[in-house]
């Protein structure tokens, strides 16, 4: 059983403003791993990705909450992206390549792609009730010396 | 987003400098489209080398341009990626659309 050696949750309203606000924080939380500067740059962009996914589709009509939580493993990281929005119906589908429900507006659809390929693991999980969850999971390349609980 | 640019030689060069994400997105592609409205200039090169971060986002932005570049047959080039950029360009096939100079 892994343990985890630190972990901390955000919640934002699900504004485009908060973009750069989650993805940051996610970074700097992670950089106590010890973590090469691109394995920070993936987890950026596939955080960004998540976020941006929950303020484009997930509440049409009034923002509500996005919520990340982050758990930080010796050697790996993984973190949960949660809305209580409208959902995804076909998981299978919207991980598709280019595949996009708004695709006037400009959108590439390459959402959970980017997702994928920044990151080790990538999961969409329903919430009970509302919303989706996803899940992220990155290993760092090799042991780093983790000074949160030594 | 700061967008500078400069026409040289029947050239376009615009330097995208900041962010490029959801976000910035709206504001990006109006300085953009504003830009590329103009009619002294046969091509565009997009200078990558200040865009500290790009997520998929910035893949819309960049062929909604193309889109509209292409009816006036105005090819667009992109160069001095970062290499998440360069990944993202890969994955989407966007240098067969905006080929990356050197």
């Amino acid at each position: 059983m892994r343990e985890i050696l630190n972990e901390m949750t955000i919640s934002f309203k699900a504004l485009s403003v908060n973009e750069g606000f989650a993805r940051a924080c996610v970074a700097a939380f992670c950089v106590q791993a010890n973590p090469s500067l691109d394995e920070i740059t993936d987890i950026k962009t596939a955080v960004s990705e998540a976020v941006t996914n929950s303020v484009v589709h997930a509440y049409p009509k009034k923002p509500g909450d996005i919520t990340i939580k982050v758990e930080l493993y010796s050697r790996s990281v993984t973190i949960y992206v949660s809305d209580k929005g409208v959902g995804i119906d076909d998981f299978e589908k919207a991980r598709e390549p280019f595949y996009t429900t708004k695709p006037n507006e400009e959108r590439s659809g390459m959402g959970f792609t980017v997702m994928e390929s920044f990151m080790d693991n990538l999961e969409l999980i329903k919430n009970e009730g509302r919303g989706l969850t996803v899940k992220l999971e990155k290993f760092f390349s090799i042991k780093k010396n983790v000074a949160v609980g030594e | 987003m700061i967008v500078k640019n400069r026409i040289y030689n029947n050239t376009l060069y615009v330097l995208l400098s900041g962010e490029l994400d959801e976000h910035s997105a709206m504001n990006t592609r109006l300085t953009l489209d504003e830009l590329f409205e103009g009619k002294n200039f046969k091509q565009i090169i997009i200078d990558l080398s200040e865009l500290d971060f790009m997520d998929s986002t910035g893949i819309g932005v960049l062929i909604g341009r193309y889109k509209k570049m292409k009816d006036r047959n105005i090819p667009i080039f992109i160069c001095n990626p970062s290499n998440h950029a360069e990944k993202i360009f890969k994955m989407t096939g966007l240098y067969d659309i905006m080929p990356k100079i050197v």
